[in-house]
């Protein structure tokens, strides 16, 4: 796949300015446990938060309840502001490499697999960090969740080519 | 005191920043962008056989957000037991009202146990809950390229227009489906 068609948002070792990415490069595994220990808070966040609640879900689907809109809503403004000050700042990582952002283009996708993610949010009540929140809460009916939601992940990148773009 | 405020769901005005700052977390700690449903694509490329081209991309480059997910399965598992909800918590009471008559009852904050269960997998109503909405979930996000934390939270966080567009339809969809369509499928 050429490297200049990654319509992914979040594979940053496919985009084409970060071919310079050290953090790419092998990273060892005590740098790997700090990511286990993001999750590991992410994961108590989620939970305590209930945006892992299919109950909540649709409160926001049905306009019956703020919460949702507040945890979304700030979220987003407290990442705008901290996205804003690392540009500002030309800050690095704790690391001294620096931090990258590569601008994304638009496509159909956009579109069309943003509904029928909507379709899948409001069925399953999960976008896919609460799946793994939920299985780690005991709710181990949502493995079959996760493992339909791989399979939905395999059958696009079969029919990629054949969708529009 | 404190641990029963732990133990109580937290207000949005204190998780909802909690979650904003994985954005600059993740940025400092080796410049990853926040973004969960990339993951189910690693896995694929690191499980699944058969030579697709959209798998074949160096995935031990990303592996960083594999750790990251099941540090999400911990932390999933430490607040479901230590910090467990131990205050009371409610639903609308239309919501509370309409999901009654289709036989669903709200008693914890998560999923209902009625809808969710192993047993369900094997009836229509239960198959398309979790089997084709997880399916859905799985093929929307990687066609959108994102899902709520890739697009909403790092997209928007990072002024990428295209991220808003895949926002409002995450939203369309779900106004769509939890409002015309569920209704049906709940009537199963």
């Amino acid at each position: 796949m050429p490297l200049s068609s990654n319509t992914d948002f979040e594979v940053q070792s496919l985009d084409t300015s970060t071919d310079t990415n050290h953090t790419a490069k092998k990273a060892p595994l005590w740098r790997q446990l700090q990511y286990l220990a993001t999750g590991i808070f992410f994961g108590i966040v989620l939970i305590k938060s209930e945006v892992i609640s299919w109950f909540r879900i649709q409160e926001m689907f049905r306009l019956q309840s703020f919460h949702m809109y507040g945890v979304i809503g700030s979220a987003v403004i407290t990442g705008m502001i901290a996205v804003a000050i690392i540009k500002k700042t030309g800050a690095r990582t704790i690391y001294g490499e620096p931090i990258t952002f590569q601008p994304k283009s638009f496509n159909k996708g956009q579109i069309y697999g943003g509904l029928l993610f909507g379709f899948g949010w409001a069925l399953t009540g999960a976008c896919p960090g609460p799946l793994f929140a939920q299985i780690g809460a005991g709710f181990t009916v949502s493995i079959v969740t996760l493992a339909s939601a791989i399979l939905g992940t395999w059958v696009y990148g079969l029919l990629r080519d054949k969708l529009p773009k | 005191m404190f641990m029963s405020t732990l133990t109580n769901p937290w207000p949005w005005y204190i998780t909802g920043p909690l979650i904003g700052l994985m954005v600059p977390l993740l940025l400092l700690l080796g410049n990853r962008h926040f973004g969960i449903s990339s993951n189910l694509r690693h896995i694929c490329a690191a499980c699944l056989p058969g030579k697709v081209p959209f798998f074949s991309y160096d995935w031990k480059k990303e592996s960083w957000n594999l750790f990251f997910a099941g540090g999400i399965i911990i932390g999933g598992c430490i607040a479901a037991t230590l910090l467990a909800d131990k205050g009371p918590s409610s639903i609308h009471p239309a919501l509370a009202a309409e999901m009654a008559g289709y036989g669903v009852t709200y008693v914890n904050t998560t999923l209902p146990a009625e809808l969710f269960n192993w047993p369900a997998l094997f009836t229509l109503k239960g198959f398309l809950f979790m089997v084709a909405g997880g399916f859905l979930v799985g093929f929307g996000t990687r066609y959108a390229g994102g899902c709520t934390s890739g697009h909403a939270i790092m997209g928007l966080s990072n002024l990428q227009w295209p991220s808003l567009v895949a926002t409002c339809c995450f939203m369309a969809g779900g106004f769509i489906m939890a409002n015309l369509i569920l209704p049906f499928i709940l009537h199963l």
